[in-house]
């Protein structure tokens, strides 16, 4: 792919993500606009953390790329089709071995370590968004740390629904000064962004914000005292295939028998774990 | 279950971009890349304006990848544009430059310098032309030739006329309000994304760099109902503008030592708005407020549209959304709302598997609050 520079942009426009990522580290959990490029991939469908990747990798660097938890699964295939494409780095699904690792939706479960750089791909950024659509005033109720609408939308739920019912992408407070949105992660991957050991960067490419959440910050979910923060009870299960427990789990369903199981959404942690046992285990592939 | 944990995605793919070139080529033809820039001159323009890159050439190539879908088209443009470094900035045009080829206005019916109707479907019959299933390339040329011997030496004197604006005339009565001149240096929404209250040259980018559908719609709902403003084309000019850039080694240097670097097709719009205006006393005047639309080749419909965009957000009713800068510009850009809008189609299992799970929480507390109730 001759046609194009290193990683796709032009130097110049590297160097101006990298800025605005670092200003994003310097203040945690706050938005930093930046001039998010068109990609050769949908808006929508990890811009922003392509940007990220393809402005922080070098020639060492060893990626990884997920998709709600599957290092196979189409958009993630495509992804690392084209960051290989455009700069023939070595690609990886192995957890532990990546340098820099780029994710919709899902956290792995293996901790990440301190040479690790975890890049998540955000479709809303705006925490507040849902409770104020206009960009203007949620700029000011971050400045002023007014954030009286995160709570009162927890509040509603609660009301209405007996609990709290954010689904993915439950807000956290990040280092005690900004809410934030972790991205649509699951609940139960929220608890690992407090005090990570990797750096953990986040895109959006349609609304053009950077943001961050530096190594040992302080990131804690929004919940009341009598109403405590709730990770999904998939993890509850047991997976099917490789017997975690612990993890979060897709339900499946068996076509056969018509019967619910569930198996590791990490299908990365789910592998190391089968090859790791002794005996060798059937594994039946679902398509 | 579905396609997230199928091992080979890879194959996948390559199975599909395959079958999306069966789809292409099935037919047994191939389009060539002169037929497009010769034949598809409207869907070029739509499509360089939209993609905020003028090159017939590479719109042509666009067009032939994306099998004429404008949506795609538009997006290989885009993120073409994303690999190219910035490395000048133009001159300011001016519009009386213009080597005018077509050139109305609704406003007034002589206007210096006379009307010039030029190329338009405007007056056409919109009835199928059936002789184009038969027409031919030698055809074409006879027609060509016969074409020429017709407005022999026409064409140029045209061309170096100089024509006054038409708002130039309505300035002189008095009529409409003599804005100082704003030499501010223009932001630019492709390297600094937009800040809000935006400045006049973001909004102005934004709307010439619209989804032309989007942008059209919204004038629309302006003009029908929701900012209930009848404005009048003043002027509506297609021509050629000339670009020059400074002296790359001394910038400092005076107009006379600019570069010519060619020249692009331009369609501009200014529009006439008539509003009451209370003064002293509770009396009431009428004066005329403007709406300025441009954007690459022609696209009138567009530029129109974007006129009265640029008006509805400069002066409008905020009541209305129309009017709101964060509703019509976040979402007229034709990258942005097909991406989002087709990132619905990717797999959302862990999403989805989460809101399950508050789902099923809720539903389990109503059960058992029903049961407490028994």
């Amino acid at each position: 792919m001759s046609d194009y520079n290193f990683a796709f942009f032009d130097e110049g426009s590297k160097r101006e993500i990298r800025r605005a990522t670092l200003k994003a580290v310097a203040i945690p959990g706050y938005q930093v606009p930046f001039a998010s490029r068109e990609m050769p991939i949908g808006r929508g469908w990890g811009t922003g953390g392509l940007q990220l990747t393809l402005s922080l990798v070098g020639k060492d660097d060893v990626l990884k790329v997920i998709d709600q938890g599957s290092d196979e699964s189409v958009n993630a295939v495509n992804i690392k089709k084209l960051v290989n494409k455009t700069t023939g780095i070595r690609e990886t699904e192995e957890t532990g071995e990546a340098t820099i690792i780029q994710s919709r939706h899902r956290i792995p479960e293996i901790p990440l370590h301190s040479k690790q750089i975890m890049v998540l791909q955000v479709p809303i950024c705006e925490p507040l968004r849902e409770y104020e659509p206009s960009e203007l005033e949620t700029k000011k109720l971050h400045g002023e740390k007014e954030y009286s609408g995160a709570w009162l939308m927890l509040f509603e739920q609660i009301m209405r629904y007996g609990s709290m019912s954010t689904g993915a992408a439950h807000p956290v407070m990040v280092q005690d000064r900004y809410v934030m949105t972790p991205s649509p992660i699951p609940r139960f991957d929220n608890p690992k962004m407090h005090h990570s050991e990797a750096l953990i960067l986040l895109g959006a490419g349609r609304e053009k914000k950077v943001f961050a959440v530096p190594p040992y910050t302080k990131v804690v979910s929004l919940a009341f005292d009598d109403y405590p923060f709730q990770p999904e009870a998939s993890s509850e299960n047991t997976c099917k295939v490789c017997g975690a427990t612990g993890v979060f789990m897709d339900e499946l369903v068996e076509e056969e028998t018509g019967e619910t199981y569930h198996q590791c959404n990490d299908t990365s942690y789910c592998l190391s774990r089968l090859n790791s046992q002794e005996k060798p285990v059937e594994v039946t592939v679902h398509g | 279950m579905g396609y997230v944990a199928v091992k080979g995605g890879t194959l996948a793919i390559e199975e599909s971009i395959k079958r999306l070139k069966y789809e292409r080529v099935k037919k047994g033809t191939v389009l060539g890349i002169e037929e497009i820039e010769g034949g598809m001159r409207g869907l070029i323009d739509q499509i360089m304006s939209e993609g905020s890159i003028y090159d017939e050439k590479l719109a042509a190539i666009a067009i032939k990848q994306a099998e004429g879908n404008p949506e795609e088209a538009v997006f290989l443009l885009r993120a073409y544009r994303s690999t190219l470094p910035r490395k000048h900035y133009s001159r300011p045009i001016e519009s009386e430059e213009m080597w005018v080829e077509r050139r109305i206005s609704a406003s007034f019916k002589n206007i210096p310098g006379g009307q010039i109707l030029g190329a338009t479907q405007d007056y056409t019959h919109r009835l199928l032309d059936f002789d184009l299933i038969e027409e031919t390339q030698k055809e074409a040329l006879e027609w060509l030739v016969q074409f020429a011997e017709e407005n022999e030496g026409q064409q140029e004197q045209l061309d170096l006329i100089r024509y006054p604006k038409v708002m130039d005339y309505l300035r002189k009565e008095g009529l409409l309000a003599d804005c100082a001149d704003q030499d501010l240096e223009p932001d630019d929404v492709t390297r600094k994304s937009l800040t809000f209250p935006t400045s006049r040259s973001q909004r102005l980018q934004v709307l010439t760099r619209g989804q032309t559908g989007a942008v059209t719609s919204l004038a629309y709902a302006v003009i029908r109902a929701y900012g209930v403003i009848h404005p009048t084309v003043g002027e509506l000019r297609v021509g050629q503008m000339p670009i020059y850039i400074d002296d790359p080694i001394h910038p400092e240097t005076e107009d006379e030592d600019t570069y010519y670097i060619g020249a692009i097709k331009l369609t501009e719009a200014e529009m006439i708005v008539p509003v009451t205006v209370e003064k002293e006393h509770g009396k009431k005047e009428i004066e005329f407020q403007i709406g300025y639309g441009l954007c690459y080749g022609q696209n009138e419909t567009k530029a129109i549209a974007m006129g009265i965009l640029d008006n509805s957000l400069e002066k409008g009713n905020p009541e209305y959304p129309t009017s709101d800068e964060e509703f019509v510009l976040f979402h007229i850009d034709s990258v942005e709302s097909t991406g989002f809008i087709s990132h619905l189609k990717m797999p959302h299992y862990v999403t989805f598997q989460s809101k399950l799970d508050s789902a099923r929480k809720t539903k389990r507390k109503e059960a058992s609050e029903q049961k407490e109730g028994n």
